[in-house]
């Protein structure tokens, strides 16, 4: 499905600020895998994210994404196979346009000079109840005027209206607050298991990274430092992940939000 | 208020024309969000372009070269800062520059043309009008025509799904990309249809005034930023259709202001001054309003 291969990337080489965000890093990932990654501040998750979405071409090493060489690929055109959410609830949608305007462009179809029919506009609505928030009677207010929780569950529902091969979810409950997280925690679980998603997930929360999906990475300076799944994983608790955590990297986790979160 | 009537109608005429700048700027800097400072020099561009074909002997003509012009300068602006690297302001700036030249060489070297013997847009429509015995007012149609012809496109188009990719480019580029849109490409026709309503502009005012100088478009961004803006404070709204109707409006009034203002003796050459100093207070009003409630803390505990 997903073939990382040796990928690395160094920001500012030859300058004082010179960091090696991914070094040498491999990963394999099956169809319909569902992936937590966690790791410490700093240890190249997002920036994994972004080589993988094509915000940056990666130092060396190569992406193939079901079977097709995507290293070289520009981002907008990756967008069509990948599908991706951020933290901040306001990355993933435009603000001054409504609910349908946005759906429209994430949906795509018809040519450049078409405009939303009856039909499309009805079809849009469909899928936004079933986000079970209320929008579909608000399709014409802008977006600006939603509350964070209900941004973040449209940017998924825009994310994946046309079913993506890789969806990437970088801590997109984090900024959410606990109700509302579980909300669109709970919707990213259903549509991901209806569509068959394959995705990749970064979260801050040790326990929903156990529990959540079917294989889970941890990630230090740039590369994995472990990769469990199957009945290995299952008995794991988070106690075990911190001290498998502290064999691998030769010290503590330091990421705050994930030893303050509610595990 | 008899010799106000003329006066009036210039008024409406003029605005109706610097209102197509107006609706130029509404799409690119109020939907794409990009400042384009090549507006001075584009309307120009259009002036001349379209002064230089009309005297060739093809008025109508005059408005699709003109147009086409504009979308070429579009293109270039929009393509220095998109895909070379220049920062947008910057290219604007460039382009200004670059066109200054390119004018003059399109009027074959001389900053000035005249147009007192030669079939306009405006003369056709009159000539044609005069034999149907109906009023003088051709050059309030054609402008009339050609302002609802811009803004009933700039409606329908900003509605189409370019359009709302356009949009969503000046509000959230991110989310472009991450629909799989290039924002390069919106960038480019955004750029590209609005300063083709720049040139046809100029064109309109060229004919209409029967000449063109080089220093026609001189100020041209500022007078069509202070009219959008003034156009925006009478209409509030967040729906599309009022906002162009706010644009033309803005034109409008931004003119009719200016009229009574010269009546009043206000010397012409204040004109930019003063469209200058409402550019600022429409753009800061609201940053020191929101500033006031700090300011006024800190005033208030020097004074204790």
């Amino acid at each position: 499905m997903l073939k990382i291969n040796d990928i690395s990337k160094t920001f500012n080489p030859g300058t004082v600020n010179e960091k090696t965000a991914l070094s040498h890093l491999s990963l394999s990932v099956s169809d319909g895998d569902f992936i937590s990654i966690i790791g410490s501040n700093g240890a190249g998750k997002s920036t994994l994210f972004n080589a993988v979405a094509g915000s940056f071409l990666t130092d060396e090493g190569s992406i193939i994404l079901d079977n097709e060489d995507i290293t070289l690929v520009p981002e907008h055109v990756r967008a069509r196979s990948i599908g991706r959410l951020f933290q901040d609830p306001q990355k993933g949608t435009a603000p001054d346009m409504s609910i349908e305007e946005n759906l429209a462009l994430a949906a795509g179809g018809g040519g450049w000079l078409s405009r939303l029919t009856k039909k499309e506009k009805s079809v849009l609505r469909e899928r936004v109840a079933v986000l079970g928030m209320g929008l579909e009677d608000r399709m014409s207010a802008p977006v600006g005027l939603l509350s964070g929780g209900q941004r973040q569950a449209l940017a998924l529902l825009m994310a994946t209206i046309n079913p993506p091969k890789l969806l990437l979810l970088d801590e997109h409950t984090a900024a959410l607050d606990p109700d509302t997280s579980a909300k669109v925690s709970e919707l990213t679980d259903d549509i991901v298991s209806q569509n068959n998603l394959t995705c990749l997930m970064i979260t801050h929360n040790m326990h929903s990274a156990l529990l959540q999906g079917n294989r889970t990475l941890m990630m230090e300076n740039g590369n994995i430092i472990f990769d469990i799944s199957g009945a290995e994983r299952e008995k794991m608790s988070v106690d075990d992940l911190l001290d498998m955590f502290r064999n691998r990297s030769g010290h503590s986790l330091d990421n705050d939000r994930m030893l303050l979160a509610d595990n | 208020m008899s010799n106000m009537l003329p006066l009036f109608q210039t008024a409406l005429e003029l605005g109706l024309i610097s209102s197509l700048t107006v609706l130029a700027l509404f799409l690119s800097y109020s939907m794409l969000n990009v400042c384009d400072l090549s507006t001075d020099g584009c309307f120009t561009l259009g002036a001349a372009v379209g002064a230089v074909v009309a005297i060739s002997g093809h008025p109508y003509m005059s408005i699709i070269a003109a147009m086409l012009a504009g979308v070429l300068s579009g293109l270039i602006t929009a393509v220095l800062q998109t895909c070379m690297g220049v920062d947008s302001l910057l290219a604007g700036i460039i382009m200004n520059t670059a066109l200054y030249s390119v004018n003059i060489g399109i009027m074959g070297g001389s900053s000035l043309l005249n147009m007192n013997k030669t079939d306009t847009v405006f003369t056709k429509i009159q000539a044609t009008l005069n034999s149907h015995n109906a009023l003088p007012a051709g050059k309030l149609i054609v402008a009339g025509i050609a302002v609802a012809a811009v803004a009933v496109f700039l409606y329908l188009f900003l509605k189409t799904k370019i359009g709302l990719a356009i949009r969503a480019t000046g509000n959230n580029p991110d989310m472009v990309k991450n629909s799989s849109i290039n924002p390069v490409m919106t960038t480019i026709v955004g750029l590209c249809v609005s300063n083709s309503f720049t040139a046809l502009s100029g064109c309109l005012l060229a004919q209409s005034q029967k000449s063109v100088n080089i220093d026609i478009g001189s100020g041209m961004v500022t007078v069509a930023l202070a009219s959008l803006l003034i156009g925006g404070t009478f209409i509030r709204s967040r729906r599309i259709g009022l906002r162009i109707t706010g644009a033309v409006l803005g034109a409008f009034i931004f003119r009719l202001v200016y009229t009574v203002a010269l009546r009043l003796n206000m010397p012409a050459y204040m004109l930019k001054l003063v469209s200058s100093v409402i550019v600022i207070i429409a753009i800061s009003g609201p940053y020191l309003k929101s500033r006031y409630p700090e300011l006024s803390r800190r005033l208030e505990k020097r004074k204790c």
